[in-house]
């Protein structure tokens, strides 16, 4: 079993460095042809861009992104930094360097790997994921009859925060800084997914769709761990389900197959104000020129949020979107299960958290409105800022940043709820509602604390759990995503999600239960 | 400025110190010779295993303390003279108190075996025998086997321990099954197959004759007494019992006997000198249960009532209804109320078991008035408040299976066994209980 493991772990190694060194891999080459498409395409009206790739990029042939990359968006920046200082504005290309050098790069690439997209997705895609079965499969019978088994969690380089832990993060951050900043260096990554992407959406695969994919297969994989792991646990089986569910059908199937009939991508389930660019001017346009479907989702994503959001809160907690639906939830309850102990404890981390996470909620609140003014009366600024500056700053700081870089990147160290604990603006919202009107509480059992930390340790969300149930009191807190974890890994059964009537719902037994009545009425009358 | 003393940093010092705290302005100090913080000492399994840091097992963090104007001392108390209220240490520094609280917890029981201070062998009870444990056992290559010698509930953590770092163990138990003084046959005979289905060489009804040293006095092997078989062993863990750890306190004026003697009110026979937790003995027994008491809960409740008693409002220790819970490998056990091992004259059993053979409950009820005595749940969570609520009440066995809805306290979506559980009691006595459907007025009007 163990060996089976080994070849399991040397595979997946394999097809991840095989994945990694694919950036350094092939050819890139601007035939003329193809820039005078791109010119039409694009409607590009600069004479000084086109020359300066006439010059320099056309007919010649790159052996690398980065130089690639390097030569179209200086091409791009030297242009527009002349036209806009000559105020010729129609000249100005406005797409973002990195977003049109990767346009340019996706038809200009060629090679082995462009043309052998299915041998390749095997040596990447294929090798990681029969690896990392091959390494999780005999967990069932490696890690004894079913059961809590946390065995050398902390003993782990993987999972303690020691070198691997570390390299995990580096690599973490550095994906998701190229995915979200550089995505002309990993056209070649795209094209091992362009076969399956024609296949659902019916166009060649974007850096989104890879990132879609790739987060499908993770959580799959990582899912089926999540299913040997927690197998004696009903609550965290049926959970697992839901999170695959929503992730595989509403957030990667739905969207692309709603391009390939030619509607706008939409994620059904994405509520604002995670899904931030929702009242986008874009976004309401787009929309309201699909039809009935796009009027359908308009009218869909107001009332998802401003009534479902609040009234299943109310019902169940946030945990029925946050560790049931969500997308963001459903990586971390997956690939994040392993590090869910890193997060902090401490009454400092707790205070930080709730000044950043409510002032993203009133960040994105504000950013919304200036939105929803500028769209309405047309105005670019108000008050002297400028709309598009602060969607830009919003976009870059805590779309990009915050919920991509920070919020995965940060695993291995922080632990898995780094997004959702600090900075999701729907959890900060659902979290108000949970705290002061919901049914949902984590029902402490009596005196059956022992004060053992177990769910305090893996509570992703840093909830000190134990420091309730010592006290015999029940648990309602803003941030608790419902996971489930700290009731699984309780050795005395003192833990239950529960939803339940409003009244008694902290139920606080100063005194603890089991000491006799005379004694407890003594002290609650005190 | 009344000075408050606390020998002992454990559960049952420190919820005193908290509660005197909450109360009062008094000052307070803890004395501990083992640990600069309080720590959960039922955790450190966890700690050996890898679920946890040793810092996760402490339930408040370092500043606590001194936010709450709580002194620590680290020292180990020496002696105690009352009649001048000074405690002095080993070191030779001394400390006066007002009012002095005896906090100090067990010691790991040794009976005298041959060989019992080796060099690797060691009780589970102090943080220094985890070190001590970390140190003779890290793994299967240094730590070839291990014995474990008691069977009870820290005999059973500590093979589990062993167990998570492929150590090869073998279990001596004294009785003819796991813990048979306290379960009934069917629990009982349930563990000793989780025991063995873990791969543990459980060896029921022996006991230990000596413990054999190599050269450098490190522990070589053990001696079973009944069939002379010696195993080669490189640690061994003497996990039968604990007893008060009261050494020191032998030749004051405090009276002792297994523990030191307490009246209801957790008083010595010494002014203002107190005795709680572990290491505290009842000179007359409270209900049905036992003189002295090695439980958590029981030292957390005897810190809260002399908290009240030293910040005058002197109540007597009630600890109310028995209950307990524990876990054996991957089975969860909870009690409630009273089962013997032996029932009774009075008392009737209804028993039931999962065809799995790892869920059973048992519940102990009056023959004669239905009266419902207690319930052993394994590998099934019960809610206390419901069965704190059944005995308050005094109701019956029928009133309980009716209700089991309302106690069961698994997690959601969990498969019930209520069901089962009712028509195989219904089969064997002849009565048509039904069940209720779980409700929450019920839960909630308790």
């Amino acid at each position: 079993m163990k060996t089976l493991q080994n070849i399991g772990l040397s595979l997946f190694l394999i097809g991840l460095a095989i994945f990694t060194s694919l950036i350094f891999l092939g050819k890139y080459e601007v035939t003329p042809e193809l820039f005078d498409n791109i010119i039409s395409d694009k409607g590009i009206k600069s004479e000084l861009f086109i020359n300066d790739i006439k010059n320099n990029v056309v007919g010649k042939e790159f052996t690398n992104p980065f130089s690639f990359s390097s030569s179209i968006t200086t091409a791009l920046e030297t242009a527009n930094a002349a036209h806009k200082q000559n105020n010729e504005w129609d000249k100005v290309i406005w797409t973002k360097p990195h977003s049109f050098s990767y346009e340019i790069a996706k038809s200009a690439g060629n090679g082995t790997i462009k043309e052998h997209k299915g041998l390749f997705w095997w040596l990447t895609f294929g090798l990681g994921i029969i690896g990392a079965l091959l390494y999780v499969i005999p967990n069932v019978i490696i890690l004894g009859p079913p059961g809590i088994k946390n065995n050398g969690v902390w003993f782990n380089a993987a999972t303690n925060r020691s070198w691997i832990g570390w390299f995990a993060f580096v690599f973490l951050v550095g994906f998701y800084i190229i995915l979200y900043f550089r995505p002309d260096y990993i056209v070649n990554w795209t094209y091992i997914v362009d076969p399956i992407s024609k296949n659902i959406s019916g166009n060649l695969a974007s850096q989104w769709f890879l990132y879609g994919f790739l987060y499908s297969t993770v959580m799959i994989v990582m899912g089926i761990r999540m299913y040997i792991k927690y197998r004696h646990n009903k609550y965290q089986m049926i959970r697992t389900t839901s999170v695959l569910f929503f992730q595989i059908v509403f957030a990667f199937l739905i969207p692309e197959i709603l391009v390939r009939f030619e509607k706008p991508w939409y994620d059904f389930k994405n509520a604002f104000p995670l899904d931030y660019d929702f009242f986008y001017s874009w976004n309401l346009d787009q929309l309201i020129a699909s039809g009935g479907l796009g009027l359908f989702i308009l009218i869909w994503g107001i009332v998802l949020s401003l009534v479902i959001v609040p009234v299943m809160v109310y019902f169940f907690g946030k945990r029925w979107y946050c560790s049931w639906v969500c997308g963001c939830g459903g990586l971390s309850e997956t690939l994040g299960d392993p590090y869910r102990h890193l997060s902090d404890k401490s009454v400092k981390s707790w205070k930080l958290e709730r000044w950043l996470i409510h002032s993203v909620l009133i960040f994105v609140l504000i950013m919304t409105g200036f939105t929803l003014y500028s769209y309405f009366s047309g105005a670019e600024a108000i008050l002297g800022i400028k709309t598009q500056t602060i969607q830009d700053v919003y976009g870059f700081l805590i779309g990009a940043l915050f919920a991509g870089v920070i919020g995965t990147g940060f695993y291995p160290i922080f632990g898995n709820r780094v997004w959702c604990r600090f900075g999701c603006p729907l959890a900060a919202y659902m979290g108000l509602v949970q705290r002061f009107k919901s049914r949902f509480r984590i029902t402490t059992n009596g005196g059956q604390c022992i004060s053992c930390g177990n769910c305090s340790t893996y509570c992703e969300m840093g909830i000190d759990v134990r420091a309730y149930a010592q006290k015999g009191e029940n648990i309602v807190r803003a941030s608790c995503v419902g996971c489930g974890i700290c009731s699984a890994v309780c050795p005395r059964g003192v833990l239950k999600l529960e939803n339940g009537p409003e009244i008694e719902r902290i139920h606080p037994n100063d005194i603890l239960l089991g000491n006799d009545v005379n004694l407890m009425d003594l002290v609650n009358q005190k | 400025m009344e000075h408050i003393v606390i020998i002992g940093n454990g559960i049952s010092g420190v919820t005193a110190a908290r509660h005197i705290r909450k109360l009062s302005d008094k000052k307070i100090t803890i004395v501990s010779a083992e640990t600069d913080y309080f720590f959960s000492r039922t955790a450190l399994m966890y700690v050996y295993m890898g679920h946890m840091k040793f810092e996760h097992t402490q339930p408040y963090e370092n500043w606590f303390w001194k936010k709450n104007r709580i002194n620590l001392k680290k020292g180990f108390v020496k002696s105690i003279e009352t009649k001048t209220k000074t405690l002095h240490f080993a070191k030779g520094d001394s400390l006066r108190y007002d009012k002095l609280i005896i906090a100090t917890g067990s010691k790991p029981n040794k009976f005298g075996w041959p060989g019992q201070d080796l060099d690797g062998v060691m009780g589970m009870y102090h943080k220094q025998d985890l070190e001590n444990l970390e140190k003779h056992a890290p793994n299967y290559k240094v730590c070839k086997r291990a014995v474990i010698v008691g069977g009870g509930l820290i005999g059973i953590e500590l093979a589990e321990m062993l167990h998570s770092r492929h150590i090869p163990v073998t279990f001596l138990v004294r009785e003819d099954s796991f813990w048979d003084a306290v379960l009934p046959k069917g629990e009982s005979a349930m563990i000793n197959r989780e025991i063995i289905s873990n791969g543990i060489d459980l060896r029921l009804g022996v006991n230990l004759k000596e413990i054999k040293a190599d050269e450098n006095g490190k522990v070589k092997s053990i001696i079973i007494a009944e069939t002379g078989e010696e195993i080669s062993c490189d640690v061994v863990g003497l996990t039968a019992g604990v007893s008060p750890n009261i050494g020191f306190i032998k030749d004051s004026d405090i009276e002792t006997g297994r523990g030191v003697k307490v009246n209801h009110f957790l008083e010595t026979n010494i002014k203002d000198v107190y005795a709680i937790g572990d290491c505290a003995e009842q000179r007359k027994a409270i209900d049905q249960r036992r003189p002295i008491e090695a439980v958590w809960y029981t030292g957390r409740m005897m810190g809260e009532t002399v908290a009240q008693t030293i910040c005058d409002n002197r109540i007597e220790y009630k600890p109310g209804h028995w209950f307990n819970s524990a876990k054996f490998f991957d089975i969860e056990y909870q009690t409630y109320g009273w089962v013997w091992a032996q029932p009774k004259a009075n008392e009737a059993r209804f028993y039931w078991e999962h065809p799995d053979g790892k869920k059973c409950i048992h519940i102990n009820y009056d023959k004669n008035t239905r009266e419902f005595v207690g319930i052993n749940n394994f590998g099934i969570r019960m809610r206390h408040e419901f069965f704190d609520n059944v005995l308050n009440k005094k109701q019956t066995v029928d009133y309980v299976l009716e209700h089991l809805a309302d106690a069961n306290f698994d997690p959601e979506f969990y498969k019930l066994y209520e069901k089962d559980i009712i028509s195989k009691f219904n089969a064997e006595n002849n009565t048509t209980i039904q069940l209720k459907k779980k409700s929450w007025k019920r839960i909630f009007s308790v």
